[in-house]
């Protein structure tokens, strides 16, 4: 079984339900060495959801999940320093594994924040903080990233840098990344494989398959479907912080 | 030169202050400081079986404070109760037990007032070794937990998913407070164990900017505490609780000036 020497996690019919409703269910799919997975899919559709099935959060699931790393990066959608913890930056990287000063740095240089590292956690602003996260959760060298929501709060331009510097991280540390986005342009154009959620997955195949998929359409309307497909075509050059265009 | 009593004192209290500074770190980052005092009251009816039983008191706190926080976690899974609710449950009613079990026992007499707000003329070398031993091993079992505590305490899913397994964490640092208690009994009675944990950690939070830092001046907090407190002790003939909490209160008051200061130069 060669081809599964590549599979980092797998859900298999997975599903949580909280006081006898199920948040998502019937979700299958897996993330794989070098490869992009996107979630998307309209609020309360259980997107968060499948990535804590998927790292192992929720314990009592249905269906089945099958973990094959233990390297992994985790960006929570939500989370909300305590002002009663003294945390700076540096402290914040160091907080699951003892990495070295060196990936620190580089892994804060990399988001742009290398500038903050000694800054209390609960000075950052909101882009300053998801940055910060990101480069926690690269600085590691995981071998599965889990983004939920990565770039929440970050500027227009940053976005698509940001953007960039995940697919980028995809490839050189060849690991699979599990990500979750509202934002449906950038992301496409990065993403290998998505996947759409409402409670159970909707369709999922390649960006241009799901654009042209009826129930997509049905979920996020006809202008979602040209801007993928739009997208689709367009991917060829990129929009530097100096607003030129360069070809790939 | 002083009595061999207040070298005892003196030694029980700094040995007790470098277990409280770091626990009391994890208190106050974890807002558990009414869970340490149902802990606490749950400790006279540990007093009070080491009595009936003739058992070391340290030990039998230990064991009842921790019976009582087990049963804590079993009635946050099966009931709907607010976990206020539950903690205002078990401190009062262990209380209640712990006092009605003391009218039973009316063949030994109790110095109740030492048992709330500690007696440092009661402690023992056997004392002095529980709390030593006792708190080096809670020292070194706090470090194996560090990494996974600390990181489950900022964020229990990132803890989760990064593989640290927070559940267990907790349920070792509960164990730890049960421990802390039993081994601070002594010297600062029930009703003050929670302030010797939560003052030198508060005043800590105003003076630090990183986490170990805050371990740090806690620890130098409480130790400032202890040895203020139990020289006014001697002095004033006061109870020795007491006397260690107004002191590190003393020490939190000195801290806001601190705050007051930085917040100006901000300005």
């Amino acid at each position: 079984m060669s081809s599964n020497n590549n599979i980092l996690v797998k859900l298999k019919n997975a599903g949580y339900q909280l006081n006898n409703k199920f948040l998502v269910e019937g979700v299958s799919l897996e993330v794989q060495k070098g490869r992009i997975v996107t979630l998307i899919g309209p609020n309360g559709s259980g997107k968060s959801t499948t990535a804590k099935i998927a790292l192992g959060i929720y314990k009592k699931i249905e269906g089945e999940v099958e973990k094959y790393t233990d390297k992994v990066g985790y960006v929570p959608q939500k989370i909300s320093i305590d002002w009663t913890l003294p945390i700076r930056v540096n402290d914040f990287m160091l907080l699951t594994d003892n990495i070295s000063e060196d990936q620190i740095n580089e892994a804060l240089s990399l988001t742009g924040v290398i500038h903050l590292k000694n800054k209390s956690l609960g000075n950052l602003s909101g882009g300053e903080f998801q940055r910060v996260l990101l480069a926690r959760a690269i600085s590691k060298k995981p071998e599965l990233l889990v983004l939920d929501e990565p770039v929440q709060g970050v500027d227009f331009t940053g976005e698509i840098a940001l953007y960039q510097l995940i697919k980028k991280i995809a490839e050189e540390l060849n690991c699979g990344i599990l990500l979750i986005s509202h934002d449906l342009h950038t992301v496409m154009s990065a993403t290998d494989h998505v996947v759409c959620l409402n409670g159970h997955v909707c369709c999922s195949g390649s960006p241009s398959d799901v654009a042209h998929n009826h129930e997509y359409k049905a979920l996020f309307g006809e202008q979602a479907s040209k801007t993928l497909t739009i997208y689709e075509h367009n991917h060829d050059h990129i929009h530097t912080n100096e607003g030129d265009i360069k070809k790939n | 030169m002083f009595d061999d009593f207040f070298i005892r004192a003196l030694f029980a209290g700094i040995g007790v202050a470098f277990v409280t500074g770091p626990l009391g770190c994890f208190v106050v980052w974890r807002r558990l400081s009414y869970f340490g005092d149902t802990l606490a009251h749950s400790a006279l009816l540990g007093v009070t079986m080491a009595y009936s039983f003739q058992f070391n008191i340290a030990i039998s706190v230990f064991i009842i404070s921790a019976a009582i926080a087990l049963i804590l976690i079993q009635l946050q899974k099966k009931t709907n109760l607010p976990g206020d609710a539950l903690l205002g449950l078990l401190a009062h009613s262990s209380l209640a037990v712990g006092l009605v079990v003391i009218g039973f026992l009316s063949f030994i007499r109790f110095d109740i007032m030492g048992l709330l707000f500690g007696d440092i003329l009661a402690v023992t070398v056997n004392d002095l070794l529980i709390i030593w031993i006792g708190g080096a091993l809670i020292l070194v079992v706090l470090k194996l937990i560090w990494k996974s505590l600390f990181a489950s305490t900022v964020n229990y899913e990132l803890a989760e998913a990064e593989g640290l397994n927070p559940d267990r964490a907790k349920a070792i640092f509960t164990i730890l407070m049960a421990a802390v208690i039993a081994i601070s009994i002594k010297m600062v009675g029930l009703l003050l164990i929670t302030g010797m944990l939560i003052i030198p950690a508060a005043m800590a939070r105003n003076v630090s900017t990183s986490p170990l830092q805050m371990v740090f001046y806690s620890i130098i907090g409480g130790l400032l505490s202890v040895i203020l407190g139990l020289f006014s002790s001697l002095e004033f003939n006061t109870s020795s609780g007491p006397s260690i909490i107004a002191a590190s209160l003393f020490l939190f008051i000195l801290s806001l000036l601190k705050i007051k200061q930085t917040a100006g130069l901000k300005n």
